[in-house]
């Protein structure tokens, strides 16, 4: 972080689009007469949304609309590193991570990339003001380390090529598509789940005992050659809102297990981790098992069990990948 | 008070009210915590962690300036709750503490002015250690532009924020602020602008380091090859306490005393920064005007010049006026030879307020006192401006209009106060129809325990200031007060001089003339010989061809007027009594001579005397104050008041009269330029220039 200073060049004059002007009356409306000062923040947020930074102009008519000295408004977009008190790229302000996970995973070589891509120096625009970039802290999405945001979205899991890429994608005018830049959903697995792979949780003798007749009532004709006896546990989480009796027992049969020695909390994880798809398409045979498994576990639920390996079409649309 | 909680501070039982903090309850039981933002008069901020003590139950040492007594917990079986100041834990934490801020802070004492009264540096002395670990470089800040009174050496800054919730709490003037954060944190204004706070130079005593230093004392002198001398302000009537610090016969600089009663710890920008005043434009020598020019002269000759006018005149076309800075004990004199020449023409109103000391003091004295400000729980203002005409006192309302509760309202020019306020109106029609009960305030003043009236010179000095004088008191005697010993009615001087003139009684004899009567005389001829004891205020143009004897200090109005100047000394070069405008009788020390052939003024008035017939009684100081204090026994009580009485403001209330419609004015349209002393410094021109700027914002004012 470097001293903030405001920009050489102003422009002569601020003032909210109309949209903007009359929600920031309402936001000013939010807070109790007399701290109307409250309100600084959310609007010099709508001021960079509308400008693209924070003027000095902009920052006085703050002043004047909530009624407080100015330099006490300056102090607030000083102090926040995310006002930015000069242009940035009109198409796209890369803000790189460079906190330690980031830098770790390689966001050297995304700063690098910048430099080389964008301008040698953050906050420096290039010349068509479309682009510009900056090094900032922790953003919050360690797992997907090295990330940027840009506008309010962030990109993840990057290597210099995927973020160039990005960057031309904003600099052609499009959008790209958030998150994950590999294949991965979210902040799963990379390369699919490395726990809990299988149900053989090593606990299957103990609870087989009480659960056959239970899961043998429950077997899904589809495939239950291949389900474990043990699994009709994983339905719990999807059933839960409907028989209550069902997940009762499931609950003591989970009590089952922790008697057993094994962690319930761990039970419960696996067992919802088990009950996704694999989204890297990777899925081995206990996975496709254990898909089995949850359909077999409701019979009578609203959702249909599908036939492709038990992958609910569903959930095939939430995956967070692009293309 | 009745919330008394005890604490064991170093194995020392307190009882303390539970609103302490605990760095007070430890002052209260002797022990010395070192503190760099924690200041009595301002907001807590705890941000300096320099007052790091231990508490017995607590898990570290704890910011003694920022935990409440009332927060503390009783020990296992009820005993008062146990801090320590002198472990070797609070040592360490100290040790600490300053290691940090000493990381950043230049080694520059040998080149900064605050260098020998520097917070930072004697307790690096008591509680720091010897070296640093710290092998890094040090930060580099940019220095501020915030003023021509304010220096800025920013490297030097700690951040304990003193100047930024002095300027925002006291000053009220949110101007100051800290921008950026963690180590590109710096103090300024907004795009540094001019800081325009009439209080501003008390930053730089508030200061604790050498980060805001005095910008015109930069690089003048050491603190410790000054004399101190214990002086009173003189810039306005409210009397503030000074030290003056001087090197041999120069004044190098003024600082606020401590006086809880009178300015707390604070002084307006004028008071501070007349120090170049003192030594331009000063009379040195007796001149005497030859052929229509100023001739240097020998104190004979000038003697024999007045002599040759005035030896055996009629006393009747003799006048005299007193000026805004005349000590008590030069007026005595004065009058004394006024009324030894036989002349009842005499006056110490120079602006012509109407004030009339007959009726007694509480006719024309501030009589809810400057403390009792904070006791008033409602104020009505009328012609005047208290931020221009008494900044500090300025600063004491708007102490007591943020503990709340307490309506303002103005009739007068309307002007920025620091704290908001009623406009009732501009003139006297205003405060008719006030007391008439058509503005809802009148309510609010009755309704009020301690109803404060200020009435300010800009109402009184007119030709019906005294109609306008008597219905404020009318309104004031009218209000009832909750308690029997309140008198609300309070006149805000702007004169250092005026009290003490007007408890003398300098004013006009029997059948004598006014301040404005002796200006007429003396251009319709009416008048041979006019003595100016320091009057510079008046329209020299007007006083036509009358001999002009000017008793004075600067090369001003008065003595480009003059027939012949007898040069005296300014309030620093004298010790004089001054009342200011509660009725508080002070006494100024003398902490330099007058400059060449100057003499103190009193010394002036008593030679003339001997050559004008026969000489004043006394032959020193001590002789001319025992004389004052025989003919006004209060006079001889430093530091107290005699105070004005409820039937003193009924008198006046009876006076009557019928004001006029013309709206008041403030009589200070420029408060950096007010009397000779601050015409004279360059430091006021330079404020003067830059807070009026040009012309048209001057009208917009």
């Amino acid at each position: 972080m470097a001293v903030r200073r405001l920009a050489e060049e102003q422009p002569e004059s601020f003032a909210f689009t109309a949209e903007n002007q009359a929600w920031a009356e309402r936001t000013i409306r939010k807070f109790p007469e007399g701290r109307q000062a409250s309100a600084v923040i959310p609007l010099l947020w709508r001021v960079q949304e509308q400008e693209g930074w924070v003027t000095k102009p902009a920052m006085e008519s703050i002043a004047a609309m909530l009624g407080m000295p100015q330099i006490r408004v300056l102090e607030v977009a000083t102090f926040y590193t995310m006002f930015h008190l000069a242009p940035v790229g009109r198409k796209a302000h890369v803000q790189v991570c460079g906190t330690t996970p980031c830098m770790l995973r390689g966001a050297g070589d995304l700063i690098e990339l910048c430099k080389s891509r964008i301008a040698p120096h953050p906050h420096e625009v290039t010349a068509d003001g479309a682009l510009s970039w900056e090094e900032v802290e922790c953003l919050g999405a360690c797992v997907n380390a090295p990330m940027v945001q840009i506008f309010k979205d962030t990109y993840e899991d990057l290597t210099p090529e995927t973020l160039a890429a990005i960057i031309d994608a904003f600099e052609r005018g499009e959008t790209p598509r958030p998150g994950p830049q590999i294949d991965r959903q979210h902040s799963a697995p990379a390369g699919g789940p490395t726990t809990l792979t299988t149900l053989d949780w090593g606990v299957e003798e103990d609870v087989r005992e009480p659960a056959p007749a239970h899961a043998a009532g429950t077997e899904h004709p589809g495939d239950g050659a291949a389900a474990p006896p043990g699994t009709p546990r994983t339905a719990v989480d999807e059933t839960a809102g409907g028989e209550e009796f069902a997940a009762e027992v499931e609950r003591r049969k989970g009590r089952a297990v922790l008697r057993t020695g094994t962690d319930p909390a761990a039970g419960e994880a696996a067992a919802q981790k088990k009950g996704r798809p694999d989204p890297t398409g990777r899925s081995d045979e206990a996975a496709s098992r254990a898909m089995g498994a949850r359909a077999e576990g409701k019979p009578t639920g609203e959702e249909e069990a599908p036939k492709d390996g038990g992958f609910p079409p569903r959930e095939r649309r939430g995956r967070g990948k692009k293309e | 008070m009745s919330d008394l909680r005890k604490v064991k501070v170093d194995g020392k039982e307190v009882e303390v009210p539970a609103h302490y903090t605990l760095l007070q309850a430890c002052e209260e039981a002797g022990a010395e915590i070192p503190r760099f933002c924690f200041h009595e008069r301002l907001s807590i901020a705890g941000n300096c962690r320099m007052c790091l003590v231990e508490l017995k139950g607590a898990p570290k040492p704890i910011a003694s300036c920022a935990w409440g007594v009332r927060d503390c917990r009783p020990g296992p079986n009820g005993e008062p709750p146990e801090v320590i100041t002198r472990s070797p834990t609070v040592k360490k934490a100290r040790e600490g503490v300053l290691e940090f801020l000493l990381i950043n802070h230049p080694l520059d004492c040998p080149i900064c002015d605050q260098g020998g009264e520097c917070d930072l540096q004697d307790q690096t002395m008591a509680y720091g250690v010897d070296a640093s670990r710290f092998h890094e470089n040090k930060r580099a800040v940019e220095d501020k532009y915030i003023g021509p009174l304010v220096k800025t050496w920013m490297n030097r800054c700690i951040h304990c924020t003193r100047c930024i919730r002095f300027t925002t709490e006291v000053a009220g003037v949110a101007e100051l602020g800290a921008t950026g954060r963690g180590e590109d944190m710096e103090i300024t204004t907004y795009l540094e602008h001019a800081m325009t706070s009439e209080l501003q130079s008390n930053v730089v005593d508030l200061c604790p380091v050498g980060a805001l230093t005095s910008r015109p004392y930069a690089f003048k002198a050491r603190p410790w090859e000054l004399s101190k001398t214990e002086s009173i302000d003189v810039m306005d009537a409210l009397g503030s306490n000074i030290r003056v610090d001087a090197r041999g016969k120069e004044v190098m600089r003024i600082l606020p005393r401590m006086n809880e009663a009178v300015n707390e710890e604070w002084i307006s920008d004028k008071a501070r920064h007349i120090v170049d005043g003192l030594r331009t434009q000063r009379l040195d020598r007796p001149y005497v005007r030859v052929d229509g020019r100023l001739r240097p002269a020998t104190w004979q000759e000038a003697f024999a010049a007045i002599a040759a006018r005035a030896k055996g005149a009629d006393g009747k076309r003799i006048g005299a006026i007193a000026g805004d800075l005349a000590t008590v004990e030069e007026m005595f004199a004065l009058k004394l030879l006024m009324a030894s020449l036989g002349s009842p023409n005499l006056d110490c109103r120079q602006d012509g307020a109407m004030l009339d000391p007959a009726l007694g003091r509480g006719a024309y004295l501030f009589n809810a006192t400057v403390e009792g400000i904070e006791a008033a729980d409602a104020l009505l203002i009328i012609g005047s401006n208290p931020r221009k005409e008494a900044p500090v006192l300025n600063a004491r309302i708007r102490k007591r209009w943020r503990l709340g509760n307490f309506p303002v309202a103005v009739i007068g020019e309307p002007a920025d106060l620091t704290y908001p306020y009623r406009h009732l109106g501009a003139g006297p029609d205003s405060l008719s129809r006030l007391a008439a009960g058509e503005e809802d305030f009148l309510d609010v003043l009755k309704a009020a325990k301690r109803p404060l009236v200020i009435v300010g010179q800009g109402a009184i000095a007119r030709p019906d200031g005294a109609a306008v004088l008597s219905a404020a008191a009318r309104l004031a005697a009218g209000l009832e007060s909750a308690d029997p010993e309140w008198v609300g009615f309070s006149v805000l001087h702007t004169a250092a001089a005026r009290v003490g003139g007007l408890d003398i009684g300098f004013v006009p004899g029997e059948s004598g003339l006014s301040t404005a009567g002796m200006i007429e005389a003396a251009g319709n001829g009416g008048l041979d010989t006019l003595f100016l004891l320091g009057a510079d205020e008046i329209d020299m143009r007007a006083l036509g061809s009358a001999f002009v004897v000017y008793v004075g200090t600067h090369g001003d109005a008065g003595a480009h007027r003059a027939d012949v100047i007898l040069p005296g000394a300014a309030f620093s070069e004298k010790s004089g009594l001054y009342v200011n405008t509660e009725g508080r009788v002070q006494i100024a020390l003398r902490a330099t001579f007058p400059p060449g052939d100057a003499r103190e003024d009193w010394s002036i008035l008593r030679a003339l005397s001997g050559i004008l017939g026969e000489p004043l009684p006394f032959d020193s100081l001590a002789e001319l104050r025992a004389k004052l204090a025989r003919a006004h026994p209060h006079l001889a009580y430093i530091d107290t008041i005699e105070p004005g009485e409820a039937a003193h403001v009924r008198a006046l209330a009876e006076q009557g009269g019928e004001p006029g419609q013309a709206p008041f004015a403030s009589p200070i349209r420029d408060f950096y330029l007010t009397n000779p002393i601050a015409r004279a410094s360059a430091v006021m021109a330079e404020c003067s220039a830059l807070h009026l700027g040009p012309p048209a914002a001057e009208a917009a004012e």
